[in-house]
């Protein structure tokens, strides 16, 4: 059973299509990469799986069930795109903010997972008060906390240093291989990309791209649309993690 | 006259009872609609509240039920500003301003309908705490304790909406249902703090405690405790001191309220000097 499951799936806003006929499937403990230029509707395709908006035509299905008898929310993790739009007076702290949602606040795990992305110190903070990059930090924290089956970030990495963006993609790809955590990454960064996802949806309004990294390296369709040179780098970087792990 | 002879008055005492209420009510939801950007539902709903009452009084109700009886067409107002907003064409300071100005011109309009403004529908605009009779009392005990239960029992879904409502949905909270309660409850505070600062005014009850608690950055639960410490202390120094000096009640405890926000911001000002 596939842990998610996209058939045919349309979306439209103001009576054009922003993502049309979009079928694909995610089995677990799969890294996938989900990439794309700007506007070719990766968060909206995301929104979708998650119900958070609904589709004009198609059916999304998570751990084999329908999105819309889906009740099982704990066992996925989401971080959104969307953090700028943060109400700077908002009165919530990082250990609130963390723990939102949780039916049980347990402080070890709660010190745990904040230390793992080194925000330790920071737990009674104002989220409001932090800069970019450590908000995003608390909101990967809060993602992570119930080490869910299913982790989905749209563009998770965008104002991370490097030092925490390694942090970040190791922490990921562990829980994909040790625990096997689905995760779907939304990303420009195409170097992690490579280095991190076995599979690969290149999507542009509709799927282009759907498969391995083996299928994509060989593709010389693939060539023509991300051109030679990021396609090698993708690739290059790919074979150097299969032959060292 | 001796200070404390004013709380031997029954009518007094009922004022501070009732307003004390439905002002902890009013800063409890202000809380989340200021967060949420619709600080001036109240503003909107305040309006549909004139309508609201001129319809009831054009229809013979007893005043002593005209709170009770408004309520219906507000609630169904603040569920039009809801939906307007949820369909996500319109934006919510728009909504409030279409149903805001439907509820004034209805208003008016039954107003001349039924032979001009009278006494009552004015006393609506500018409130008096000190009439509240024991239906009155009742029905802000009974709205006070609604809240807060609703409040803590939906307290985590609340929080979530009110941080990021698409994070909410992702974790599985039916936002929609969180915030039909929020609107209607806020339409039921926004037509009881009428009676305590008058339509004019009832926004500030719902703004101004949220807005000091917040420039202390405190964590969510003490700003949701200090905003209902500010509201309940402007309401009695607000009505204690409208008494002393003969000065409309409503207006007094708005300008405490507003006493207390620029004492905060001044304190927090100082507080930034001295690092």
């Amino acid at each position: 059973m596939p842990i998610i499951r996209v058939d045919d799936l349309t979306f439209r806003y103001n009576g054009l299509d922003v993502i049309s006929n979009i079928t694909f499937a995610v089995e677990k403990g799969i890294y996938l990469g989900i990439v794309g230029p700007n506007g070719s509707g990766k968060s909206t395709l995301i929104k979708n799986i998650l119900g958070i908006l609904r589709p004009e035509q198609g059916r999304v299905e998570l751990f084999g069930e329908s999105i819309s008898h889906f009740r099982q929310w704990e066992k996925i993790g989401y971080l959104p795109q969307r953090l700028s739009a943060l109400n700077t007076h908002f009165p919530g702290t990082v250990a609130e903010i963390v723990q939102m949602g949780l039916p049980k606040k347990d402080p070890v795990t709660l010190r745990r997972t904040l230390e793992m992305m080194a925000i330790g110190h920071l737990a009674s903070r104002l989220i409001g008060e932090l800069s970019y990059g450590e908000q995003q930090r608390a909101m990967l924290a809060r993602a992570l906390i119930r080490r869910p089956d299913l982790l989905i970030f749209d563009e998770p990495t965008t104002a991370l240093d490097p030092e925490t963006r390694e942090i970040f993609y190791s922490l990921t790809r562990e829980m994909s291989r040790t625990d096997g955590t689905t995760v779907i990454l939304v990303t420009h960064d195409i170097g992690a990309i490579g280095q991190y996802a076995q599979n690969l949806l290149y999507l542009d309004k509709k799927v282009i791209f759907s498969g391995t990294f083996k299928d994509f390296c060989a593709s010389e369709d693939m060539t023509g649309f991300f051109g030679p040179a990021s396609q090698h780098l993708i690739c290059h970087q790919h074979d150097q993690i299969g032959s060292s792990g | 006259m001796d200070l404390l002879d004013i709380f031997h008055y029954g009518f007094v005492q009922r004022a501070m009872i009732a307003g004390v209420l439905i002002a902890a009510v009013s800063a409890l939801l202000g809380l989340f609609l200021v967060l949420r950007r619709f600080s001036l539902i109240g503003d909107g709903l305040a309006h549909t509240t004139f309508g609201s009452v001129a319809v009831v009084l054009l229809i013979g109700i007893s005043p002593l039920y005209v709170t009770l009886a408004a309520l219906p067409l507000v609630m169904v107002s603040s569920l039009a500003i809801y939906k307007l907003t949820s369909s996500r064409k319109i934006n919510a300071d728009a909504a409030i301003g279409i149903v805001s100005s439907l509820g004034i011109a209805a208003g008016i309009i039954l107003a001349s309908l039924s032979g001009g403004f009278n006494v009552d529908l004015f006393s609506y605009l500018f409130g008096n705490i000190l009439t509240v009779n024991n239906t009155e009392l009742l029905l802000s005990f009974i709205v006070f304790l609604i809240v807060v239960a609703a409040v803590i029992y939906f307290y985590d879904d609340l929080f979530a909406v009110t941080f990021d409502q698409e994070l909410a949905q992702s974790m599985g909270i039916k936002t929609g249902r969180v915030n039909v309660i929020l609107f209607l409850l806020t339409a039921v505070a926004a037509v009881l703090a009428m009676k305590v600062a008058g339509i004019m005014l009832v926004s500030a009850l719902l703004i101004l405690p949220a807005l000091t608690a917040l420039q202390l950055s405190l964590s969510f639960r003490t700003t949701m405790i200090a905003a209902v410490g500010f509201a309940v202390g402007a309401v009695l120094c607000g009505i204690v001191f409208a008494f002393l000096l003969n000065l409309p009640a409503g207006a007094m405890i708005v300008m405490f309220n507003i006493c207390f926000l620029f004492l905060v911001f001044a304190a927090k000002k100082l507080s930034h000097l001295r690092r």
